[in-house]
């Protein structure tokens, strides 16, 4: 049974009269009565009971003037005199939605509920594995305004009838259409909990209704400056400005798209690169390809099919360049994937999933993929900056040297060194001069002109300018120490000293 | 890590500089006989000034007695500051900007000019504590100045430089002037 009392009938004939559908009535009686809402027929009926007597059922006719056409309304009368009996209300009740006008205040969202259908065929046809979902309603501006104007219709007429309607207690537009919808979308999509705060699955539906978008337009040219933050501080402006009640429209409002989000996933592990070419991110300059496929793309790929996401952003402790390999555990990387239809993966799967990736390309191998939180992210990102990192480079040396020459290296200790930013990066960093310091190197003798130097060093130092001396901008250098020039042939990060992410058990 | 093939002793490895700088010359620079200057050109387009082997500084076994980056009351190339990524506040140098004069101690004076168009980002300092780099590794250590040039430049201010084939050329035609009976 609806909760409405004797105190509503004014509302409730006023806001008949002035065009509204019954779905607004019931929220301007401050029905908060979920169910009330749901079913269309019962509410007409109800509505239909509540209104007895012939005054009663004058204002019913003028309802039904209000938002049924010409052609129906005469049936109605007769049935309406009749109200008394099941079968004149039930009358009512067959008229279908179509046949209305459209309600001056909801524009038709809470008379049509077409949204809903919509909302259930995007869910379905993006194919989402989910538990839960939220939906989330956007309405027109134009709506806020309507809203207002009726309330102000009312509120003189209740005043004066010694009553009082405080706006707040008014149920919201958008409130009485999630009421309305969750009910639905759950139903439809077979027993899935529609949650009201939050849930990582959204279903957004967005309404748009350009007939009436000019009601907004006074508030601009009131109130420019301030036309922003709340519309509602119009309130005494409004009166004057705009009709109370508000103008019919004559289309209703319909939804514009209905967009399901899912909340991104996460997913990290650890990457080796054994290839002298590839680099990190994908190499295009003003739309051509420089070099073949990258690191990023390689894992990307199989994960984002996995997932079925519709996008992905990577990003690792810290990058190499193109022509260094990453061996040892391996660089950590993590990935975020941007609205994942498929969501739930066991550790088998993810083993399955990695195993996929190291087979795609010998040029690269993950390892210890998992899915992890975003808030782990930011563990990653601390790597770049704190952590140590191991090198080893293949040196050239200008004067030939013996293993006498170069063994006084290994017992050099906290080495700490003044680089400017490399003129190789310089086009797109700013220029600085950064203090890095060299750990520990040692070491190992090849021919009178090479040998292999080990480094641990602390998180970006550049070692290729540490070798070369970048045109003496770096210092101390190698060139320096050895009294020759030198030259780095080959690189190869050894090892990433970050403890994140947590291994993954063979 | 694979093994490298032995090379000659006297090996010549590709340098840094012939691996990513590309050589570009300008000859007699303001009319100046063997004043030549060497541009290095990364291939991010930032530009090296350095002398070239052929300038009269590095010539003769001069030394040098001073370097100035003053190079007129309001302006000193020393006091240049750049800031941020897009290296704002540096100063915009045109073909004949000077960067620095230097003195020899034979009381010769020669004037270093910028050669490109683009935005000065640094000068040199280690040469003015350490003047014999600029005669013992002019190409390296010894450079002069870093100039950025405006992205839609990059390729067109080549277009008055000589390469090392047309600047070698220049070169030879000089010693063979020279050669000739006068």
């Amino acid at each position: 049974m609806l909760p409405l009392k004797e105190k509503d009938k004014p509302i409730i004939q006023k806001l008949l009269s002035a065009g509204c559908c019954a779905r607004c009535i019931l929220r301007f009686c401050c029905v908060s009565v979920q169910a009330a809402y749901r079913k269309p027929p019962e509410v007409r009926l109800i509505l239909c009971r509540q209104l007895q007597g012939k005054k009663d059922c004058e204002y019913l006719s003028s309802y039904l003037g209000n938002v049924y056409p010409p052609n129906k309304r005469a049936k109605l009368e007769t049935s309406i005199t009749d109200a008394q009996s099941e079968e004149g209300a039930a009358a009512v009740v067959k008229l279908k939605d179509g046949d209305s006008r459209v309600c001056v205040v909801c524009l038709g969202i809470l008379q049509e509920l077409c949204g809903t259908t919509q909302a259930v065929k995007a869910v379905k046809a993006g194919n989402y594995e989910f538990d839960t979902l939220v939906l989330s309603v956007s309405l027109p501006a134009q709506l806020c305004v309507r809203e207002h104007s009726c309330w102000l219709h009312v509120k003189k007429e209740v005043r004066e009838k010694g009553l009082v309607l405080n706006k707040d207690d008014v149920i919201q537009v958008k409130e009485a259409f999630k009421w309305i919808m969750q009910g639905m979308v759950a139903k439809e999509l077979g027993g899935t909990a529609v949650v009201t705060k939050v849930s990582p699955f959204e279903v957004s539906v967005e309404f748009t209704h350009s007939e009436t978008d000019a009601d907004c337009h006074f508030l601009a040219a009131t109130c420019p400056d301030c036309f922003k933050p709340t519309k509602n501080k119009q309130v005494r402006k409004q009166t004057e400005h705009y009709p109370c009640p508000p103008k019919q429209p004559t289309s209703s409002c319909s939804p514009q798209e209905v967009q399901c989000l899912r909340v991104s996933v996460f997913v990290a592990g650890r990457y080796n690169k054994f290839c002298r070419s590839l680099p990190q991110t994908p190499w295009v300059i003003d739309g051509e390809r420089r070099m073949e496929s990258s690191v990023e793309e390689l894992i990307a790929a199989p994960i984002l099919s996995a997932f079925r996401a519709d996008g992905f952003n990577f990003s690792s402790s810290g990058r190499e360049d193109v022509d260094v390999r990453t061996l040892g555990n391996g660089r950590p990387f993590a990935m975020e994937l941007l609205n994942p239809h498929k969501s739930r993966f066991s550790k088998e799967q993810m083993k399955q999933l990695q195993e996929t990736i190291n087979q795609s390309s010998d040029k690269i191998k993950v390892r210890d993929l998992q899915i992890v939180t975003r808030e782990a992210m930011s563990r990653m990102k601390e790597g770049e900056e704190e952590k140590t990192k191991s090198y080893t480079a293949l040196v050239w040396t200008q004067k030939p040297i013996q293993r006498e020459d170069i063994s006084f290296i290994d017992d050099i200790k906290d080495l700490t060194l003044d680089q400017k930013t490399p003129l190789r990066v310089l086009h797109r960093r700013a220029l600085a001069v950064r203090q890095r310091a060299i750990h520990s190197m040692s070491t190992r003798f090849l021919d009178s002109h090479h040998f292999y130097l080990r480094l641990k060093t602390q998180a970006g130092t550049y070692i290729k300018e540490f070798v070369h001396g970048d045109f003496g901008r770096t210092n101390p250098n190698l060139c320096q120490l050895l009294k020759t020039n030198t030259d780095i042939l080959e690189l190869d990060v050894e090892s990433v000293d970050v403890d994140w992410p947590p291994p993954v058990p063979e | 890590m694979e093994s490298v093939e032995h090379e000659d002793t006297k090996a010549n490895a590709p340098s840094v500089i012939d691996r990513y700088y590309t050589r570009w010359y300008r000859a007699d620079m303001k009319g100046k006989p063997c004043e030549d200057h060497c541009i290095l050109q990364h291939s991010n387009r930032i530009c090296v000034i350095t002398l070239a082997e052929t300038h009269p500084i590095l010539q003769n076994g001069r030394t040098i007695k001073c370097i100035n980056y003053q190079i007129s009351n309001g302006c000193s190339r020393l006091k240049n500051k750049v800031s941020g990524k897009s290296k704002r506040g540096g100063q915009f140098l045109t073909d004949f900007a000077p960067l620095c004069r230097i003195t020899c101690t034979d009381e010769t004076e020669y004037t270093i000019y910028s050669c490109i168009r683009g935005r000065l980002l640094e000068v040199n300092e280690n040469i003015l504590e350490t003047p014999n780099l600029l005669l013992e590794k002019p190409s390296t250590e010894g450079y002069i100045a870093v100039i950025l040039p405006k992205f839609e430049e990059s390729k067109s201010i080549t277009e008055n430089l000589l390469n090392r084939d047309e600047f070698e050329n220049i070169i030879s035609k000089r010693s063979s002037a020279q050669s000739q009976p006068s």
